[in-house]
């Protein structure tokens, strides 16, 4: 392959010094942090970082923080699937309004977003007090990390069906109409498997900064340990109180958590690959078994 | 199953793509909605199917309506421009898939649909694919697995959208003559769109030609070429030459050229279009239509065509036999006459024609 000539071949030279400034980048800021929160973490033996994950306060922060991603991704994952639907499939008045609406998570600082929850549920507030009045905390509380978390986990899921689901247009869906289907039936046995994929990574991502989210959850948390830390502000404190094996085991959960959720997805896309090379075998035979039958 | 589409009128906007639609399609036949982009073709094809909901009007099944009735129950088979097949399912699962969507009530078993999907396989001579996924076929290929799809739920009609537009030209005429065939096969009550008058004229019993939302004219193929009924007719069906002239007791009169023509009224201002081998080239004036001086001479295949340029600097194009330029002996440089020997006249003070 490499000998023949093709039009884009660059000089071997430059080949290189591009694949060796993407590798030093990969390793330079990837890999070595990676490897250096593992360093730290188990830097005095894996006993002292199993205690530090079992302590209670730990426990409770890494709980809270699957808790509100459990609540924040399934949420996001049905408004994610019903804007792009909309936006994708249907013409209507104010289309480009929320289109420039589900960016907006994207586009305010995490910390005014939080801001925002505490101004519109802090107890000082007129919607804030009602609810103390009847007895839900929102600031300081869990609520308010749930909400927080699924404002700026908000356009991941859309974003990624979206330009899918545009390309691939609505010509599918409606020969499924015309076969009978139902709305429901097109949805679940057409349009659901072409977006998987989109669907998958955009998910992935959703969960993986629902999980990982710092300044926003920072600021209505209120930081009450074994009861509103997450597992980011968690690890904050701490690393603030030099607690550098807790802190860095804390850390090491959620690289882990975004590891697993990788090999999930290579694994998923490997199993799909493999399909699909086998039908690309069974049609090849056939073609080869009918050519034989002609002869 | 008979349809008939009654005063069907659909807007986008501001734009008007069928203004008062009546047609009348019967039950068994082949027929052809011909017309250029934007004409609404496509459009009442899809009204048909009730993909898209007109705005006033009705269609009707068999005498019944149907307007209201949603795609899914409408019965009806449609195959799609670009295939429309669904890539992630295999040949086969893509044939199944509307009788696999069924009630569980009227769904046939497990064996019942796989023997339904590879006699529908065969029928499309492509049941040796039946486990390939849908990229890995070609585009006639395609064509036929969404043809067979579309026939697996034994619609009451089937509409086809540009069936063959995106196939390339060998292809595409196979797949016509095979589309016609299977059609006196199945007999099935079929529509199918396209902008390619050749297509339509061979494929159809009958050929509907459309222009900005209204019908222009309905009939057989040869009724349609042989007496288009406007100027947009005669100049969508093929390549034709036009003269400006004007109809008086009984002639058809281009500048100092007079040409006899029966039962048409007087008029100051008419068209005439004459097909190229509908005229035949003259040494004398006697009946011509115009005069010219050879320009090209394009003597391969079994007619002659010859490009004569009239004074005003416009080109008549002629078609003729072998034998009749024989006996012609024209030469580039020569000049020569036209004479008609058919031609359509159309007044235009008294139409709103606009060409």
């Amino acid at each position: 392959m490499s000998d023949s000539y093709s039009a884009n071949a660059e000089p071997r030279w430059v080949r290189w010094l591009l694949c060796g400034v993407a590798l030093a980048f990969v390793f330079l800021f990837l890999l070595i942090p990676l490897l250096s929160v593992f360093q730290q973490a188990l830097a005095h033996g894996f006993a002292l970082y199993l205690t530090a994950l079992t302590d209670a306060d730990a426990r409770a922060a890494i709980w809270l923080t699957v808790r509100s991603a459990a609540i924040a991704v399934p949420l996001n994952l049905v408004f994610g699937v019903a804007a792009a639907w909309a936006v994708a499939r249907f013409e209507f008045r104010g289309k480009t309004l929320l289109t420039t609406l589900i960016d907006l998570p994207f586009s305010v600082s995490p910390v005014v977003a939080g801001l925002m929850f505490v101004l519109l549920f802090g107890v000082n507030s007129p919607v804030g007090g009602f609810l103390a009045a009847h007895g839900l905390k929102v600031i300081f509380a869990e609520p308010g990390i749930v909400l927080a978390t699924v404002f700026v986990t908000f356009p991941f899921v859309a974003r990624e069906l979206i330009p899918l689901m545009q390309s691939q247009g609505a010509d599918e869906e409606q020969a499924a109409l015309v076969l009978g289907a139902s709305g429901w039936k097109s949805f679940v046995r057409v349009t659901l498997p072409n977006v998987k994929w989109g669907l998958l990574y955009g998910v992935i991502l959703c969960n993986a900064r629902a999980m990982g989210e710092f300044g926003a959850v920072s600021v209505v948390s209120g930081h009450i340990r074994g009861e509103t830390n997450t597992i980011p502000l968690h690890v904050e404190i701490l690393y603030n109180e030099y607690n550098f094996v807790g802190a860095f085991a804390c850390a090491s959960i959620l690289a882990l958590l975004a590891l697993l959720t990788l090999v999930i997805k290579s694994l998923i896309e490997w199993r799909q690959a493999r399909e699909q090379n086998e039908a690309a075998g069974r049609v090849q035979l056939a073609r080869v078994r009918r050519a034989g039958e002609h002869a | 199953m008979s349809i008939e589409i009654q005063n069907i009128r659909k807007r986008f906007g501001d734009f008007v793509a069928l203004d008062d639609v009546n047609l009348t399609v019967n039950d068994g036949e082949l027929l052809a909605l011909l017309g250029p982009s934007g004409c609404g073709k496509t459009t009442l094809l899809r009204i048909i199917a009730g993909l898209e909901r007109p705005d006033g009007g009705q269609v009707l099944f068999g005498g019944e309506d149907a307007t209201h009735r949603h795609v899914a129950e409408r019965q009806v088979g449609f195959v799609f421009q670009h295939y429309a097949l669904f890539r992630h399912m295999t040949v086969f699962d893509n044939v199944a898939f509307g009788l696999t969507v069924k009630p569980r009530r009227s769904r046939p078993s497990p064996e019942a649909i796989r023997e339904r999907v590879m006699e529908l396989l065969r029928l499309v001579q492509l049941e040796w694919l039946a486990d390939a996924y849908p990229p890995q076929l070609s585009g006639g290929q395609r064509q036929r697995i969404a043809l067979a799809r579309s026939l697996a739920v034994e619609p009451r009609v089937l509409l086809l959208d540009e069936p063959f537009g995106a196939l390339d030209a060998r292809v595409r005429k196979d797949l016509r003559r095979w589309l016609r065939e299977l059609h006196d096969e199945i007999h099935l009550t079929s529509v199918f769109v396209t902008h390619d008058q050749e297509e339509a004229l061979e494929v159809s019993d009958r050929v509907v030609v459309m222009d900005h939302g209204h019908i222009e004219q309905v009939g057989r193929p040869d009724e349609i070429y042989e007496n288009p009924a406007s100027p947009f007719v005669t100049q969508f069906l093929g390549d034709v030459n036009l003269f400006h002239g004007r109809v008086e007791k009984g002639l058809f009169t281009v500048g100092d050229y007079a040409h006899p023509l029966a039962g048409h009224g007087d008029s100051d201002k008419a068209l005439a279009y004459v097909r190229p081998h509908d005229l035949d080239v003259s040494l004398s004036a006697q009946q011509a239509l115009a005069q010219g001086r050879v320009e090209h001479i394009h003597a391969v295949g079994p007619v002659v065509r010859l490009e004569l340029r009239q004074d005003d600097g416009s080109v008549i194009d002629v078609a003729l036999s072998k034998e009749r330029f024989r006996e012609l002996g024209l030469a580039p440089g020569d000049i020569a006459y036209v004479r008609p020997k058919k031609l359509s006249v159309f007044n235009t003070d008294a139409s709103d024609y606009v060409i």
